[in-house]
């Protein structure tokens, strides 16, 4: 029993990981129809920037991760105006060549910069557990949870409570309405890739101390974040969460209880996931259809 | 000198004409009405001014020529445009829709809720209400209550009518000549329902095939046998 409780904190906190990317993928996809495959990249490049940081700038921990955050939604709102933005009429898929085409980049780049070397990154909590009726539960687990969980929290606020968020989610829901009423949509466009960035940041930030960083790191995590979002609804920020705690959980549980998945058959377990649910319900579990009278 | 004045506007989807030099003006405080058939170019004239579609010739609204400017710029002059399916937030609540009228605006809204609610009552009411689940007229009605909300200089308001039960048509144009008396606000109306618009306006054109056929007082076309029988169908 204290097995099954153990890894379902566990699952909790990859799956809060799943979820941070997952949101970020669903943000932009609520927003622009564009499914950003290089969201997972952009997660690992931008981690690499509070390595770089920390290591090379010998900056406070917090403080790189800060300016991180900072660096990522630069990023997100520049590669919005400048690559995203002239392919906004384009077909489907040619915004999703270009997006692969930024993975590669991303990746190339890292490679270049700061070579494939597979390296250490600072945790920021601490490498402890605490014992709780016989179930030892790591501190890095219950933080990264939390961190994810303040951060969507911080995120709904701002979508909910704020003039910008409302503009956002007009922007989302009806440009052309939003620009009538005198909304720059073209910019809010921007604002939610920065947001996006900021959460595969964080995700980033969260996945390094455990697997380490390299140029690869974060693409399996991309794939779960997939399966999460699809799981939950590819336009549902509500079903991302909650789709990657679930995938979090449930694959734990398949690895650790079904022997012959183990750990090394977790990502076709994700990928089929994302088969069966496109197949038994496109719309994911909290993918929700708006009841409107004409 | 008018608050809108349109000289020589072309627009065109595509390969296709829809404004073939358009010329008209809206003086300060008037109902100006636009009306004409299917496919006349109503529609589009209102979008030539909200810059919704690409346009060529001379749009001057208070002084600014509109030239390039998109729908934010315009909207941002001052320039509130209700459109043919009135362009509600459907998976937003009536306070949202409200909110997001006043965007331009700083500051609390609060007034400007209570002020809008004054001709629409049952608005306060139901500000937590989805958009999408209110009938068509009380769509229409959040409608132009959100346009309000951001103190436009001139409504450009898109078929009313359509869809609604005469009754509720007639509802919506009381409120929109009570907002025009109070107010003094400025309205251009693009209308299918000649009879109706032709009763608020004071001043209307007559759009045919992307040119204005016809134009003058409101009175004076509805009087005219031969316009009416050619023009507006009845």
């Amino acid at each position: 029993m204290a097995e099954f409780f153990q890894q379902v904190v566990a699952g909790l906190a990859s799956g809060a990981i799943f979820a941070a990317l997952a949101l970020a993928l669903v943000l932009i996809h609520r927003a622009t129809g564009v499914i950003n495959f290089a969201q997972g990249e952009m997660a690992m490049f931008t981690t690499y920037i509070a390595w770089t940081l920390i290591e090379n700038h010998g900056l406070n921990m917090w403080l790189a991760f800060a300016v991180t955050l900072v660096f990522a939604f630069g990023l997100g709102v520049g590669l919005q105006r400048t690559v995203i933005r002239p392919i906004e009429r384009a077909s489907i898929l040619t915004t999703v060549i270009v997006t692969i085409g930024l993975v590669l980049i991303f990746n190339g780049l890292a490679g270049l910069i700061w070579s494939a070397e597979v390296r250490a990154f600072p945790s920021p909590f601490p490498n402890d557990t605490w014992v709780i009726g016989g179930v030892a539960i790591s501190q890095q687990d219950v933080g990264t949870f939390l961190v994810v969980l303040a951060l969507v929290a911080i995120l709904w606020a701002f979508f909910q409570f704020t003039k910008i968020g409302l503009a956002l989610r007009a922007s989302a829901l009806n440009p052309d309405a939003s620009r009538l009423v005198g909304v720059r949509v073209g910019w809010m466009l921007a604002i939610g890739w920065g947001l996006a960035a900021v959460l595969g940041a964080v995700a980033g930030i969260l996945t390094a101390p455990t697997v380490f960083l390299d140029p690869n790191m974060m693409q399996a995590v991309l794939i779960y974040a997939f399966a999460a979002a699809v799981l939950g609804g590819i336009d549902s920020p509500f079903g991302a969460v909650a789709g990657g705690l679930m995938l979090g959980v449930g694959l734990n549980l398949i690895g650790t209880y079904v022997d012959f998945v183990g750990a090394s058959l977790r990502l076709p377990v994700a990928l089929l996931v994302i088969l069966v649910v496109l197949l038994v319900k496109p719309a994911g579990l909290f993918g929700k259809t708006v009841t409107r009278r004409v | 000198m008018a608050l809108l004045e349109l000289r020589g506007v072309e627009a065109r989807y595509g390969p296709v004409r829809a404004l073939d030099g358009v010329s008209l003006a809206v003086e300060q405080g008037q109902i100006v009405a636009v009306l004409g058939a299917n496919g006349a170019g109503k529609t589009t004239t209102l979008r030539s001014i909200s810059g919704t579609v690409k346009r060529s010739g001379q749009i001057v609204f208070d002084g600014k020529p509109l030239g390039r400017r998109g729908p934010e710029s315009v909207a941002r002059l001052g320039v509130a445009h209700v459109p043919e399916g009135r362009g509600t937030f459907a998976e937003m609540s009536v306070e949202e829709n409200l909110k997001l009228g006043a965007y331009v605006k700083r500051g609390a809204i609060d007034d400007d809720v209570a002020r809008v609610s004054a001709y629409f009552p049952w608005i306060a009411t139901r500000l937590d209400q989805h958009a999408g689940t209110l009938s068509g007229g009380e769509q229409q009605m959040l409608a132009l209550a959100r346009a309000l909300m951001s103190h436009p200089r001139m409504l450009l308001l898109d078929e009313p009518s359509l869809g609604l039960a005469p009754i509720v048509t007639r509802e919506i144009f009381r409120i929109v000549s009570e907002l025009n008396e109070k107010e003094g606000l400025t309205v251009l109306v693009v209308e299918q329902n000649a009879a109706i618009a032709l009763e608020v306006a004071s001043y209307a054109y007559v759009l045919e095939v992307g040119k204005v056929a016809v134009s003058g007082p409101s009175e004076e076309l509805a009087r005219n046998e031969s316009v009416r029988k050619s023009y507006l169908g009845y």
